[in-house]
């Protein structure tokens, strides 16, 4: 995911110095109205995907857990999160409402899922020796 | 932290306090001035700020494969003095090409400052994609 959140902020970047360029140079002006795009990949696509990313990399895991928790429902996210950016950002620019509340759907089925990886993961100091597995008495 | 991550943090927090004032003094403000002002403020907040302080953070943070240390002192700094050049540049040249100023002077202004921005990102990119790890 940081390296898709990456991926994201260098189309996102380059989109928005062609725009500014356009504000000067009358060939490149057209180019500002893909202002949603830029908006959608360098606020979902890389802010919001680099967050996620370094979240599930660094927030505590549960004793015995393994580093890359629920792998499968990290994938899902992220192909949730990238799809929904492209969707929505096509949506708004071609003015197809549908397709670009289905990206928003799919952003917000990303974030849902995000939030049950990282919910039980979010935890006090302290707690992580309190779950650790222990032996049962008497056959230690 | 590294010098080059205080350089950023430091010259993020300018930005935040630059881009909010900004937003304080054309608050509530309609015309030509505050509509040209507006998406300097955005990207003074989204640029200067938000992206800055991660650059500095990441910069920092992020693992160092094999103890290899930060990466290249150059092209941190490079990025560092790019992107604020494009704020800089930015700052000066976007609200005076909204204000009507059509000069070469204006148009070199946007130009270097969308180069040199983009210059910094593509930089920062090279620099962390070496550095994500994987499992350990």
């Amino acid at each position: 995911m940081v390296r898709l959140a990456l991926v994201h902020l260098v189309l996102g970047c380059t989109l928005g110095a062609l725009m500014l360029a356009g504000k000067a140079v009358q060939p490149l002006a057209a180019l500002a109205a893909w202002r949603p795009l830029h908006q959608e990949m360098l606020l979902v696509g890389w802010l919001l995907q680099l967050v996620f990313g370094v979240a599930y990399g660094i927030l505590p895991r549960l004793p015995g857990q393994p580093r890359d928790s629920h792998p499968g429902r990290a994938l899902a996210c992220a192909a949730l999160l990238n799809g929904g950016v492209v969707f929505a950002a096509a949506g708004v620019q071609l003015g197809m409402t549908g397709l670009a509340v289905t990206g928003r759907v799919m952003e917000l089925a990303a974030a849902l899922l995000f939030a049950t990886i990282a919910w039980g993961r979010v935890r006090p100091y302290g707690l992580a020796a309190a779950v650790t597995p222990r032996a049962p008495a008497g056959r230690a | 932290m590294p010098t080059l991550t205080r350089w950023f943090l430091r010259s993020a927090i300018v930005c935040l306090l630059t881009g909010l004032g900004l937003g304080l003094l054309t608050a509530g403000a309609a015309g030509p001035v505050a509509a040209a002002v507006q998406p300097l403020e955005v990207h003074l907040l989204v640029v200067g700020w938000a992206t800055q302080m991660i650059f500095g953070v990441a910069f920092w943070m992020f693992p160092r494969p094999g103890g290899a240390g930060f990466g290249d002192p150059r092209q941190g700094w490079t990025a560092f003095v790019s992107l604020n050049l494009g704020l800089v540049l930015r700052a000066l040249a976007e609200p005076a090409v909204a204000l009507g100023a059509s000069g070469q002077l204006a148009t070199l202004g946007l130009g270097v400052s969308a180069a040199s921005q983009l210059a910094a990102v593509l930089l920062f990119a090279m620099i962390m994609w070496r550095r994500i790890a994987g499992p350990r």
